[in-house]
């Protein structure tokens, strides 16, 4: 049997504990918080209201207030001129369990209700934290401009769009807000049928500002046109690839003549057949 | 009803307020439009929640005036009247913790129970882990578990899986601790405690009138504010206190009221 006295429990003691157990506490709720975080992140194909930053600084500044989509549900210009009734509001605020988006965090799913692109654009003043980034919409004459607008870009799946089939099929162009310039329609031959023509589809980056009034148009089951992220959307060519052909991308490298355009290097400095077969034994 | 008078005040306000914002989205109403963390009064007046607004900066968000302005004024209207009545008069999760309060004295449990210990600082520590985690996420990261604004959302744009927040809040309170969200754990009311730290409103206790019968002490939600109880006649000064008025409802010997603090007079 041990003689020895239980450990006496001086201030000092007492004073490493406490602190031991307080930094560990806070440790262990910061990690699973911090881990929580993580995981709450809005999926990339999330569609964001008119004028968003991009998304990481949007997740940043905005405070999930709900001005945007009470703006946006209320606004003037919503009457349906069929039925003289307000329409649905195309902003909603995510809850716990809506998939893929931040918690009170504002998006549109373009195929339940797209954005009809109001003259005014009452959803991005009523912003009061700059999330909503007015300046992006507004134009040279500071007046707000929905043709700045950009929530993402329409994409068509040439291989179920019926339109691509021969079918006539012009909803989507017809949606379009910006008709006959985000959508154009490209007329080229059938030849299965040899006397029809397809009327193609066409979406111009330039010009749409994925509002999703084409999506939610398409008449197949699935919508063949449907707005991403541009993020997702587009590919980058790199910085390297220059169209000499654009006098625009050819100034981005500067004018650089062919005399002074050298491809010598390191490698240069021995014939081909040298360098290629270094390293190699033949026995 | 005489013993209920600030907490029907208390209801109709944050029951009001709620009205306000649910018909602000549902029916264009503009007196109150917005939600918890930031609104809009008449479409022109600002108010922001300052906690939000610090996790944002924190988080590295470069922010818009509105929401600076309203985060001050928010920061103003507190300091005076008291940092917590936002918990007891505004707050909607109070009515659930609130509630989880009544079952425990109907239920006996504070007399049964096992006892939990939990710092009633850990609140204060959660602002800290709050600004932290919004630093190194990169957006304010109690926003995205905070009961009070997923109750506010709730009300105005649909509850969804959010009411399962206020149910484990419920049976926290209830099951686990005494008041565990409001008095222990939320920054919120942290953050308010520290506003409040120099109100002109509080509770004021004269202890001639005390019979001890300790009926404000049953109710108090932070029970530790009331030290004082029939020992000395003086405000109530420390930050926690809500401001809810619980404790001068239920008392029988007109020994508790609020008293406004005069500048300069500081007894």
């Amino acid at each position: 049997m041990s003689t020895q006295k239980k450990p006496e429990i001086t201030a000092r003691r007492r004073f490493f504990t406490d602190t031991a157990h307080h930094a560990g506490l806070g440790l262990l709720g910061g990690l699973l918080w911090a881990g929580y975080a993580d995981k709450a992140r809005s999926s990339v194909l999330t569609l964001r209201p008119p004028a968003a930053l991009p998304e990481a600084d949007f997740l940043r500044t905005c405070i999930k207030c709900g001005l945007c989509a009470e703006a946006c549900r209320n606004r003037d210009s919503n009457i349906d001129k069929e039925t003289g009734k307000p329409r649905p509001e195309t902003l909603k605020m995510a809850k716990a369990d809506t998939d893929g988006v931040t918690v009170g965090t504002p998006y549109f799913v373009a195929r339940d209700v797209p954005c009809y692109m109001c003259d005014d654009i009452p959803c991005v003043p009523a912003c009061p934290t700059g999330a909503l980034d007015e300046a992006s919409v507004t134009n040279g004459e500071g007046e707000l401009d929905f043709r700045k607008m950009d929530m993402g870009l329409a994409v068509v799946d040439t291989n179920s769009c019926i339109a691509f089939w021969g079918l006539q099929c012009d909803l989507c162009y017809r949606a379009c807000p910006l008709m006959d310039e985000a959508i154009k329609l490209h007329y080229t031959r059938n030849s299965r049928t040899g006397k029809h023509a397809f009327l193609e589809p066409i979406v111009d980056m330039n010009v749409c500002t994925g509002c999703g009034l084409c999506e939610k148009a398409c008449p197949t089951e699935k919508a063949a046109i449907f707005v991403l992220p541009r993020e997702v959307a587009l590919g980058r060519p790199g910085a390297h690839y220059v169209k000499g052909w654009d006098k625009k991308d050819q100034q981005r490298v500067g004018e650089r003549k062919m005399e002074n355009i050298t491809t010598h290097d390191k490698r240069s400095e021995k014939k081909a057949a040298d360098y290629l077969n270094d390293g190699v034994s033949y026995e | 009803m005489s013993n209920m008078k600030y907490l029907i005040l208390r209801r109709i306000t944050q029951i009001g307020l709620l009205v306000l914002y649910f018909g602000a989205h549902a029916y264009g109403w503009k007196m109150l439009s917005g939600t918890i963390s930031s609104s809009s009064v008449l479409g022109t007046i600002p108010l922001s929640d300052p906690f939000a607004v610090l996790q944002m900066l924190a988080a590295g968000a470069s922010l818009g005036l509105d929401v600076i302005v309203g985060a001050i004024i928010i920061t103003l209207f507190y300091g005076i009247i008291g940092g917590r009545a936002f918990c007891s008069w505004v707050c909607p999760v109070n009515m659930v913790t609130d509630a989880a309060a009544w079952v425990r004295r109907k239920m006996l449990i504070d007399k049964i129970e096992r006892k939990v210990w939990v710092t009633r600082n850990a609140r204060y520590y959660m602002i800290a882990i709050a600004l932290v985690v919004s630093a190194v996420a990169g957006f304010a990261a109690f926003e995205i578990v905070s009961p009070i604004t997923i109750f506010n959302r709730g009300v105005i744009f649909g509850f969804g899986a959010g009411a399962g927040l206020l149910v484990a809040i419920f049976l926290l309170d209830l099951f686990v601790l005494k008041n565990a969200w409001c008095g222990h754990l939320c920054p919120l009311g942290g953050v308010h405690s520290l506003l409040g730290k120099y109100a002109l409103l509080s509770v004021k206790h004269n202890s001639d009138n005390c019979t001890l019968c300790m009926k404000c002490k049953d109710v108090c939600p932070e029970v530790q504010v009331l030290n004082m109880i029939g020992k000395r006649s003086e405000r109530v000064v420390q930050p926690e206190c809500t401001n809810c008025g619980r404790c001068i409802d239920v008392c029988d010997d007109d020994a508790l009221g609020f008293d406004i603090l005069a500048l300069g007079n500081k007894k």
